[in-house]
């Protein structure tokens, strides 16, 4: 079976985020980038499908600038076969991402697409139901386990109060929560010969899909300061603050 | 560590710095993976393994398995070939990181132990022991200098005698990373007259009969397994010389280039490790009602670090770079070993005065880095020979 992994390329998790003067979004401007953290997970769990038999190629796309080619490599020295880059300048929305990929998807017929659950810049958990819904192929969101047998896929999610366990057909859409794994790090062999391996590119204009933007972004703020805490002598203190200042009693 | 990057954007920050000329994805690839390598493996143990004085053998096998012990070697022994010296630099710097040069030195021994036996060693003894060692099943370390003597290479003491089918050899070594541990050593000896033209390179098992080693306390380094070793009347089978018998001399010499500028990007690496945590202590701390980073002689003390980190890291690459286009510009690798441990011994200093108290306490990376500027500044070359070699090289 084949399984197609859409990465993204973000501000790395480790890097403080600063909003640019104007608000009109996060200042990107010599920030360190990195696979987003939630397509790691995907890949680990595509490698490791791999590993037991399941998969037979794992191809890695990315739609983004031309950097992304980095962060693609990065899955292929994880274990991904070959990638393919769909090269946007813009930032797409998530609708118009979902289109790219399932343009993607009906050309690279996947029996699997697995992804992460979402993108930690946007944070908008968008693009996997998006996609399942235009591929009309069934969807598994936030997957903390993956069991493949056959035709179909038994899928465990983490959900208010306790596990749901879901059984989809194939091909589906399956997105991975932070639980599914621990994705490994790339060895120094494992990145050499990751650079060997097929990386086409392509335009987003080469899919002929509608991308025009839908949203308008009004404005990108800090989260407010916290002020300082307090101390208070007594525990009536606390009490009455509780009551007259904080109004939660 | 895994705070937010206290320096992002800053001319020193590790990962800024990476948006170079000489530094490509696979650069970037290689150093995230080590990165995370070295946060999951090795930091979080690395006040006990100093403490304890040594760290776990299997970590040799675990560095295999990630690439790190057989990056640069050929692929027929197990070793993973790189275009450049810019992943040697990457793996310095990131080792650095560790605040622990010892866990490094031990870890990493193979690197002058083993390049000789590749240079100049016949196939059959590459084929037996490279390898084993790049695999991490053992342990390969590099025994030159002697009690008497260090970088005075031409005049070393240890003797072997050939004998039948064997060499007998007899004498001590002194400072030997990795020494209690090794499994192979490569041993300077004397094998005919006086002077340069009459050292051999051996190669010594470690359970030969009459070879035996004794641990030795440092400064710094703890980790480290650093050793004395003894030879009396060991048997050493003629197959292990290490090349040509009288011919050793230039083995040694070639490798102290390599070794050379792989000290200079540690240091440089620790010396930006101290702005670092430096920095980020200095952005906490408030003291007379402001940041210690508002304070003006604070702030001076952090541009003449950063000024030291960048003029050694620009001298860094350019000598990388040239080594990469096939020169061997010796007095230009000796100064720079010079400049960085001079630049590490400076943003040590500067950095415990930022940390106070705070810097002076164990369990600190800046308190270790302090007590490993002189093994960076003596060991591989004092700075007193290097400026030495520099002068005479320069013609001067």
């Amino acid at each position: 079976m084949k399984v197609l992994v859409p990465v993204k390329r973000v501000i790395d998790s480790n890097v403080k985020a600063r909003v640019k003067p104007d608000q009109s979004g996060v200042d990107l401007a010599n920030v360190k980038m990195a696979m987003n953290p939630f397509c790691e997970i995907a890949v680990e769990e595509a490698v490791r499908l791999k590993e037991k038999g399941i998969v037979s190629e794992i191809v890695v796309v990315s739609i983004g600038p031309a950097q992304a080619q980095e962060t693609i490599r990065t899955a292929l020295a994880m274990g991904g076969d070959r990638g393919l880059l769909v090269q946007s300048d813009v930032d797409l929305e998530p609708l118009a991402v979902a289109k790219v990929l399932k343009a993607v998807a009906d050309e690279e017929q996947p029996g699997l697409i697995l992804m992460g659950k979402q993108a930690i810049d946007g944070d908008n958990n968008a693009v996997g139901q998006m996609l399942s819904a235009l591929l009309g192929w069934p969807q598994a969101t936030f997957a903390s386990k993956i069991e493949i047998s056959g035709s179909s896929a038994k899928v465990t999610r983490e959900v208010d109060g306790g596990l749901q366990t879901l059984d989809v057909a194939l091909p589906a859409v399956i997105t991975a929560d932070l639980r599914l794994n621990e994705p490994r790090y790339a060895s120094l062999p494992n990145i050499m010969k990751a650079k060997k391996k097929d990386l086409a590119v392509k335009a987003v204009g080469d899919y002929g899909v509608d991308i025009a933007p839908r949203l308008t972004v009004l404005k990108v703020a800090e989260p407010p300061k916290r002020a300082g805490g307090i101390k208070v002598e007594t525990a009536d203190d606390m009490v009455a603050k509780l009551k007259t200042e904080a109004g939660v009693l | 560590m895994n705070a937010k990057h206290p320096a992002s954007g800053s001319p020193i920050d590790f990962d800024h710095r990476y948006q170079g000329p000489h530094y490509t994805d696979g650069h970037r690839a290689w150093r995230a993976s080590l990165r995370r390598f070295v946060e999951a493996e090795i930091i979080p143990h690395v006040e006990d393994w100093e403490e304890a004085g040594e760290f776990p053998r299997e970590l040799y096998v675990k560095a295999a398995a990630v690439g790190l012990i057989g990056m640069g070697y050929p692929a027929e022994y197990g070793g993973t070939p790189v275009e450049d010296p810019f992943y040697s630099i990457v793996t310095s710097e990131e080792l650095a990181r560790i605040g622990a040069g010892g866990i490094n030195a031990s870890l990493m021994v193979h690197s002058i132990g083993l390049p000789p036996v590749l240079a100049i060693g016949s196939d059959a003894m590459k084929a037996r022991i490279a390898p084993q060692v790049l695999s991490g099943a053992k342990i390969h370390a590099l025994a030159i200098t002697e009690p008497s003597g260090g970088s005075d290479v031409a005049n070393l003491k240890t003797r072997a005698v050939r004998d039948g089918e064997d060499y007998v050899v007899n004498g001590s070594k002194m400072f030997i990373t990795g020494g209690m541990r090794a499994d192979f050593y490569t041993v300077a000896v004397r094998t005919g007259g006086e002077g340069a033209g009459g050292v051999s390179l051996l190669l010594i098992e470690r359970d030969r009969p009459g070879f035996t080693r004794t641990p030795l306390k440092k400064q710094g380094w703890w980790s480290s397994d650093t050793a004395a070793l003894f030879f009396d009347d060991v048997r050493v089978p003629a197959e292990n010389l290490i090349g040509a018998e009288n011919q050793g001399f230039a083995g040694i010499m070639r490798n102290f280039n390599k070794e050379r500028i792989g000290m200079a990007a540690g240091a440089i690496a620790a010396a930006r490790v101290c702005f670092e945590d430096a920095l980020s202590w200095a952005r906490e701390r408030q003291t007379f009602g402001k940041r210690l980073a508002d304070h003006q002689v604070i702030r001076h003390k952090f541009a003449e670090m950063a000024r030291h980190i960048a003029a050694s890291q620009a001298w860094l690459e350019q000598c990388a770079f040239r080594t990469m286009a096939g020169e061997t510009p010796v007095a230009d690798l000796s100064l720079l070993k010079v400049q960085a441990t001079l630049a590490m011994e400076y943003c040590a200093r500067e950095a415990m005065q930022i940390l106070g108290g705070a810097g002076y306490m164990r369990g600190c990376r800046v308190e270790r880095i302090y007590r490993e500027v002189r093994v960076n500044a003596i060991g591989g070359g004092s700075e007193e020979i290097m400026r030495d070699l520099a002068a005479r090289q320069l013609g001067i």
